[in-house]
């Protein structure tokens, strides 16, 4: 084992790892708010705003990331002559735009449950002391609903956000240079096969953990009041 | 209505190794998670840390890298340690064995933590009970403890399952030719990669709606005994 080239294209390395952050974040803002919309749109009583809804979370959750990220990049290339009509061609000829768009729609599907089964597990209780108070609509659901759900339904949300971490890697297989991208363009070029997926290894779980306990300080500040109070010092 | 050029077949031939390699790597992590399990509750230390390790590392990097680390890793590593001491030797992994090891060895992790929780619901006064009536460590374990943490874990083990079938779809970067390698291979000859693209998700569809169903039969039978 040298990891003497390692530590030379370490710069890169670390570029690539920007790059995976980069596309966590940007996929994670947009599919959050494509998500809250489709969670409400889950729990309406509409069949025909819930059953589009339904569809669209089961087909993302059932099929892997990978046919969704090949099938929006290269498939886009079926309908190059209609979508270069519609001047949308230079979008899917971009595997960056490809890429985020297979992982907004995936996380969207993923955190869009996640929200309504924490939006339907809000307390009766606080949505009627909401209403006596005078609230309802657009208000109750912005003062009462909404931080409740959040609360409720963020422990599962940082799970979902490390699995998105982790589902960038896949962007690698068109063509973008992020963490593992990069790695396997190095060893393309140096040979050094198992030093460079280990170094890659090692800064994915860094990454990792480093949002675990992001999120485990943000959990403590959001719902501190709830946790269990250590007992009192005997006096 | 829809013309598969008569490429049908292969994405056929591609489902049946998915689903090969989706049933072995499941036996292998069942077993890795009924091992990892014991490594977590057990009192020996170094069996706790190495299942701790294990979970660890295994859930903090992705599969892919995972995937490429010991399909092209582990050949270059012993080589290189050959090399080293004097031979000179080629290693291949044959990839259906790669494959099936890796995503065994990645679900293993999650597997260990549906076992881990499913045999610490088990109240420990059955496990004294059956002990007190002489039964020995192991006959304690298949009589009272697996075919009650089964019955827990089976939600769990049905989600790994799912997460499972889907993560073989990496697989056809090493050059197994399962059900998303056939897929690439239609759609270069017919130039229809939307078709065919489109076709594979709703077979990936089809077997999360058919395990779904599966998952819920087994909870029914596997809860009959319990009264609510």
């Amino acid at each position: 084992m040298d990891f003497s080239v390692v530590w030379e294209y370490l710069p890169m390395l670390l570029q690539g790892a920007w790059v995976t952050l980069w596309i966590t974040v940007v996929s994670l803002a947009i599919g959050l708010a494509v998500a809250i919309p489709l969670a409400l749109a889950r729990l309406a009583k509409n069949p025909l705003i819930s059953s589009p809804a339904y569809v669209f979370v089961l087909y993302f959750r059932g099929t892997p990331l990978l046919v969704q990220i090949f099938l929006i990049y290269y498939g886009s290339g079926q309908f190059r002559l209609e979508l270069t009509d519609l001047g949308l061609w230079g979008f899917f000829r971009d595997p960056w735009f490809c890429g985020v768009l297979a992982l907004v729609l995936n996380t969207a599907a993923y955190s869009a449950e996640i929200f309504r089964g924490a939006i339907s597990a809000v307390p009766r209780n606080d949505i009627e002391a909401g209403r006596a108070c005078g609230m309802s609509g657009l208000l109750l659901f912005r003062r009462i609903t909404m931080p409740k759900a959040f609360r409720i339904g963020l422990p599962a949300y940082g799970n979902e956000v490390i699995f998105l971490l982790q589902a960038t890697s896949l962007v690698s297989t068109i063509t973008i240079l992020d963490l593992t991208g990069i790695s396997r363009q190095l060893i393309s070029k140096t040979f050094a096969v198992y030093e460079f997926y280990l170094t890659a290894a090692a800064m994915y779980l860094v990454m990792t953990y480093a949002l675990v306990y992001l999120f485990r300080v943000w959990e403590k500040r959001m719902s501190g009041h709830l946790q269990e109070r250590v007992a009192n010092e005997p006096r | 209505m829809l013309d598969l050029h008569g490429y049908g077949w292969l994405l056929f031939d591609g489902l049946q190794l998915t689903i090969a390699v989706g049933l072995c790597a499941m036996v292998v992590a069942v077993l890795l998670g009924l091992l990892g399990s014991w490594g977590k509750l057990t009192h020996n230390r170094w069996a706790n840390l190495a299942a701790n390790i294990y979970t660890t590392v295994v859930r903090g990097v992705p599969e892919l890298i995972l995937l490429l680390l010991v399909y092209f890793g582990t050949p270059t590593l012993i080589q290189s340690i050959a090399t080293r001491m004097g031979y000179d030797i080629r290693v291949d992994i044959n990839p259906f064995i790669a494959g099936t090891i890796t995503i065994g060895f990645i679900y293993g992790a999650f597997a260990t933590e549906v076992l881990r929780g499913a045999f610490q619901s088990i109240h420990k006064g059955q496990v004294e009970a059956a002990r007190a009536i002489g039964m020995p460590r192991l006959k304690v374990f298949h009589r009272i403890l697996l075919p009650q943490a089964l019955r827990f874990a089976l939600p769990g083990l049905g989600n790994v399952w799912m997460v499972l079938i889907k993560a073989t779809a990496l697989i056809s970067i090493i050059q197994l030719d399962e059900l998303m390698r056939k897929t690439k291979i239609a759609s270069n000859a017919t130039h229809e990669p939307f078709t065919f693209y489109l076709l594979a998700s709703f077979i990936y569809l089809g077997i999360t709606l058919v395990s779904m169903m599966a998952q819920k039969r087994a909870e029914v039978w596997a809860n009959k005994g319990v009264t609510r």
